[in-house]
């Protein structure tokens, strides 16, 4: 069974179509989630794992996205609800809700973390020149946080900075 | 083989600097003018001649030349033909701080800085030579040389010439990497007793081809010839020798530069060259006449290496035509030394030096190593046999099992579990230090501040044995150095004071440690004035952190001095801080997830104890429940947990609840409520209560259900979240899940807090400074 037939047998999942992906590596790769009805998309080298839901043990007094903390192989990882973080789509958990596991780093830190999404799309392949600058007019989102948009077919995506997301339980 | 002697450093580092430490302590133990106890003083020889051993091995020359002074000293001291004055052991006391500071310095991978090694040297010097004591007679061959340069290298003296020359290997080594410390080479003076021997100096470049061995030419032979003619230094330059790998054991990659004090013409020393002119590049050259002293045509050397101002046309004739300036620089890359032994002993300094420069800036604080116990290895070793045989036993079992063998297996589960504890509490036992490596540097301080304050101030130590786990043991040190410094500086009173107020002159300070609990205390007392509430309350009231005509208890009046601010400059005199403030402490002694108490009587002294947990690692807990949520308490807060009982429960001011236990009056604290979670059981009549305590005060925790007591493991919140007010740490429990350990203290400050806000009056950051901190 050669890639191209198993391509074409696997459905993509979700119904989102995503066009333009290929597997010439020439940009930079994002992976695509859900987040009700918008996309968005994390650099994909910080990725550290896609695992289902389950319930974290809370952490007292934190804000109300911060859903807890689960344990991986031994390191404790706060759990962050994205949608609830963006104030995005429904915060409710099936078994189809996702938490992406990111190694985020910037100059002073290094940590885990965990962020609730509705669900993982694809992988996208994007040259530099096609992440366009995100207009500033509204959304919930904190400037910062958006690194660009991309458009993927008729559909667009958010890209999200990591070194961003670090400082996201810190206000 | 070339041994690489950088992975030894380390050791000599730590060795040294242990070393220092006995010598100091040893040095405490002397009392000037008095005939010391001969074990201490050889305690003090043996630390001082080890580290003069290890310097010279490394190829540290500046610390092997300084310590070898120090070392006459001691040895007339410890044959008794000397009696250590004050002033001695004060030298002494200096020089071992200036040796640490060399020690320091190398192990950052620094030039060493000799401007504190040279005076004390010179100080040495004068001692050694200007006492009349007839043992400076035996030391004649030393003392004279040292006297007539006034330089670190005394006594190196050599008659014979091949250790003259491995040794001014060393000496090359020494002065390449510390360049113009005055005391570079060190070869001695010679057959004819010193530098008197008249006549001329001449510098001598001799730099052989490589092939001069082949012809049958031994370049000591020359030396030696050289040497007859009178008191000689010798230098060699070993850049050029080559990698172990590609060493030919058939030339001589090695040029040398002699200094020859000596009646002689430039013919008769070019003639001792003779045979071999053809082979090398030779430069003769005057440089000064020996009527000079010796140390400042050492410094023109180093100065002006080759050019001679004195006769530089004479030069001229006899030198080979291409002018030489440096020594150094033989293009060649081969060279035999003298004879394949001696060919590792110059490659070890060149990779010393070459570690020396590669090392970056480590700090040079924190020890990386540690020292352990025969015999705490060997039991590790033993409970690690019994944990195999278990595994064995446990692994037949499950083979073919049958149901019959299941009181086998829980047999064989037991055993593993007690295996695993032994094994823990062994492990643990390894990080354990006895508290006296903090302790030891006390006593020096004391004398050294007692001295600077005029006090009279005695030192008295117990419970040295204490074991700690290391890491704490490395954070406490400055927080009690802090401590210690107040009591001398702000608790003791001066002698004419203490007088007046029918005291004894001398003051005392007490270092205690002990065990109580899951804790150890570390107390310092003194019996010194003591500190005043009065004062203290009103400064704070003037800085606005508590309100005027608000009542507190005495301790909590005592705990204002740790508050950021109060501290710093110009505040009560009485306890005010020097540079680190009482908040540092404080928050340092928190951050290792211990507190600290003051208890004050005024005019009779202070005692600030300090609780710290045994280990960082693993805490004993209390598992509570609370709607779906698990807690942990740690045991060591825990004073009782009980069922309460509705006739006990009193609600004061405004629905405060609170249990009364004995004579106390606990607030009654929902865990639900403060954390904002779900409860099974939100009523107070007949609920689980676990009374905690936490910085003097107690309060009882609201739970549903009371499960196991078992050890965890702490693991960090911050690593990848931030710190979370009321909890310490958490855990991983058996089914994989993560639970919550609950911190007492910051629980306790969170409520108070809350329940001040409730009653809309401003707080006035009173504990949420040191809250953040870790954030």
């Amino acid at each position: 069974m050669d890639i191209q037939a198993l391509a074409e047998t696997v459905p993509v999942e979700g119904v989102v179509n995503l066009e333009g992906i290929d597997f010439v590596k020439n940009g930079d790769e994002y992976l695509t989630f859900c987040l009700g009805s918008e996309h968005y998309g994390v650099e994909i080298l910080s990725v550290k794992e896609i695992r289902g839901w389950e319930r974290p043990t809370l952490i007292p007094n934190s804000p109300d996205y911060v859903k807890g903390v689960i344990n991986i192989r031994g390191i404790i990882i706060p759990i962050i609800d994205l949608r609830m973080r963006f104030a995005v789509g429904d915060p409710t958990y099936s078994n189809t809700t996702v938490v992406i596991v990111l190694s985020l780093e910037n100059d002073s830190m290094n940590c885990m973390m965990g962020f609730v999404v509705d669900a993982v799309s694809d992988v996208l392949n994007v040259e530099d020149g096609d992440v366009k600058k995100a207009p500033n007019f509204g959304g919930t989102l904190p400037v910062d946080m958006v690194e660009g948009l991309v458009n993927v077919g008729d559909n667009v995506v958010t890209i999200i900075s990591t070194e961003q997301l670090l400082t996201l339980e810190d206000d | 083989m070339a041994i690489d002697l950088e992975q030894f450093h380390e050791v000599f580092f730590e060795e040294s600097l242990e070393g220092l430490d006995l010598m100091e302590q040893g040095l405490l133990a002397i009392n000037g003018g008095e005939q010391p106890d001969a074990e201490v003083i050889n305690t003090i020889f043996r630390a001082a001649h080890s580290i003069k051993g290890g310097s010279g091995t490394f190829g540290f020359t500046a610390i092997a030349n300084f310590t070898h002074v120090l070392e006459t000293l001691l040895d007339e001291a410890r044959d008794g033909t000397r009696i250590l004055s004050t002033e001695a052991v004060d030298l002494l006391l200096q020089s071992s701080d200036c040796l640490r500071a060399m020690v320091g310095s190398l192990q950052a991978g620094e030039p060493i800085d000799d401007s504190t090694s040279g005076p004390l040297v010179v100080a040495f010097e004068a001692m050694l030579a200007g006492d009349t004591v007839p043992a400076s007679e035996e030391a004649s061959t030393t003392v004279p040389d040292a006297a007539a340069i006034p330089s670190v290298d005394s006594g190196l003296s050599h008659n014979d010439i091949v250790e003259a020359s491995i040794n001014s290997l060393l000496g090359a080594d020494d002065e390449a990497s510390l360049n113009n410390d005055g005391t570079s080479g060190a070869g001695g003076s010679d057959e004819d007793g010193g530098s008197s021997g008249g006549g001329a100096e001449w510098k001598i470049s001799f730099q052989p081809d490589p092939e001069i061995l082949m012809t049958g030419n031994e370049p000591l032979r020359l030396f030696r010839e050289l040497a007859a003619m009178g008191a000689m230094r010798t230098e060699a330059h070993t850049q050029s020798i080559p990698d172990f790998d590609h060493l030919s054991a058939d030339e001589c990659f090695i040029s040398w530069t002699l200094w020859l004090t000596a009646d002689v013409s430039r013919d008769e020393i070019v003639e001792v060259f003779d045979w071999v002119v053809d082979e090398c590049k030779l430069e003769v050259e005057l440089v000064g006449d020996a009527s000079e002293e010796l140390s400042p045509v050492v410094a023109e050397e180093s100065a002006q290496a080759a050019e001679s101002p004195q006769e530089p046309a004479a030069s001229a004739p006899v030198s080979e035509p291409e002018p030489v300036p440096e020594p150094e620089p033989a293009p060649e890359p081969k060279a035999a030394p003298v004879a394949t032994p001696a060919a590792t002993t110059p490659a070890a300094p060149a990779t010393a030096k070459e570690s020396e420069k590669a090392a970056p800036a480590t700090p040079a604080s924190s020890s990386s190593s540690i020292r352990v116990g025969i015999d705490k290895v060997d039991s590790l070793i033993n409970l690690v046999g019994e944990l195999v045989i278990t595994q064995s036993m446990l692994s037949e079992l499950g083979n073919n099992f049958e149901m019959e063998k299941l009181d086998r297996l829980s047999n064989g589960l037991e055993q593993l579990l007690q295996n695993t504890k032994e094994l823990q509490e062994s492990v643990m036992r390894i990080r354990m230090l006895p508290i006296s490596f903090a302790f030891n540097r006390f006593p020096r301080m004391i004398r050294d501040l007692a001295q600077k304050t005029g006090k009279v101030v005695d030192l008295q130590l117990s419970g040295e044995q204490t074991e700690l786990d290391k890491t704490v043991m490395e954070q406490i040190g400055d927080p009690l150095v802090h401590l210690v410094r107040n009591a001398i500086d702000h608790g003791i009173e001066p002698a004419e004071e203490r007088l007046a107020n029918g005291k004894p002159e001398q003051g005392t300070i007490k270092l205690d440690a002990y065990h109580q609990g899951g804790n150890i205390v570390i107390e310092i007392r003194d019996d010194g004035r003591g500190i005043n509430p009065d004062v203290i309350l009103a400064k704070a009231i003037e800085k606005g952190i508590v309100s005027a005509g608000e009542d507190l208890p005495e301790s909590r009046i005592f705990d204002l001095i740790f508050e950021p601010g109060f501290s710093t400059a110009a505040v009560v005199s009485d306890i005010s801080g020097r540079g680190v403030g009482m908040d540092v402490v404080r928050r340092n002694i928190k951050s290792l997830g211990g507190r600290i108490e003051i208890q004050s009587k005024l005019g009779s002294g202070s005692t600030f104890k300090v609780y710290l947990p045994l280990t960082l690692a693993i805490v004993d807990g209390q598992l509570v429940r609370v709607g779906t949520e698990t807690y942990i308490v740690p045991l060591i807060s825990i004073v009782e947990s009980l069922q309460i009982k509705p006739e006990l429960v009193n609600r004061v001011s405004g629905d405060m609840a609170l249990y009364r236990l004995r004579d106390d009056n606990v607030p009654i604290i929902p865990i639900y409520r403060e954390f904002g979670i779900e409860a099974d059981n939100t009523v107070l009549e007949n609920g689980l209560l676990v009374v905690v305590e936490g910085e003097g005060q107690k309060i009882g925790l609201l739970v549903d259900d009371l499960l196991a007591q078992q050890q965890v493991v702490i693991k960090s919140l911050v690593s990848n979240y931030k710190r979370v007010e009321g909890v310490s740490g958490a855990t991983i429990l058996g089914d994989g899940s993560v639970s919550m350990i609950l911190d007492i203290a910051g629980l306790i400050r969170q409520v108070s807090e809350r329940s001040q806000k409730r009653r809309g009056r401003k707080s006035g950051g009173s504990g949420s400074n040191s809250q953040h901190q870790a954030a």
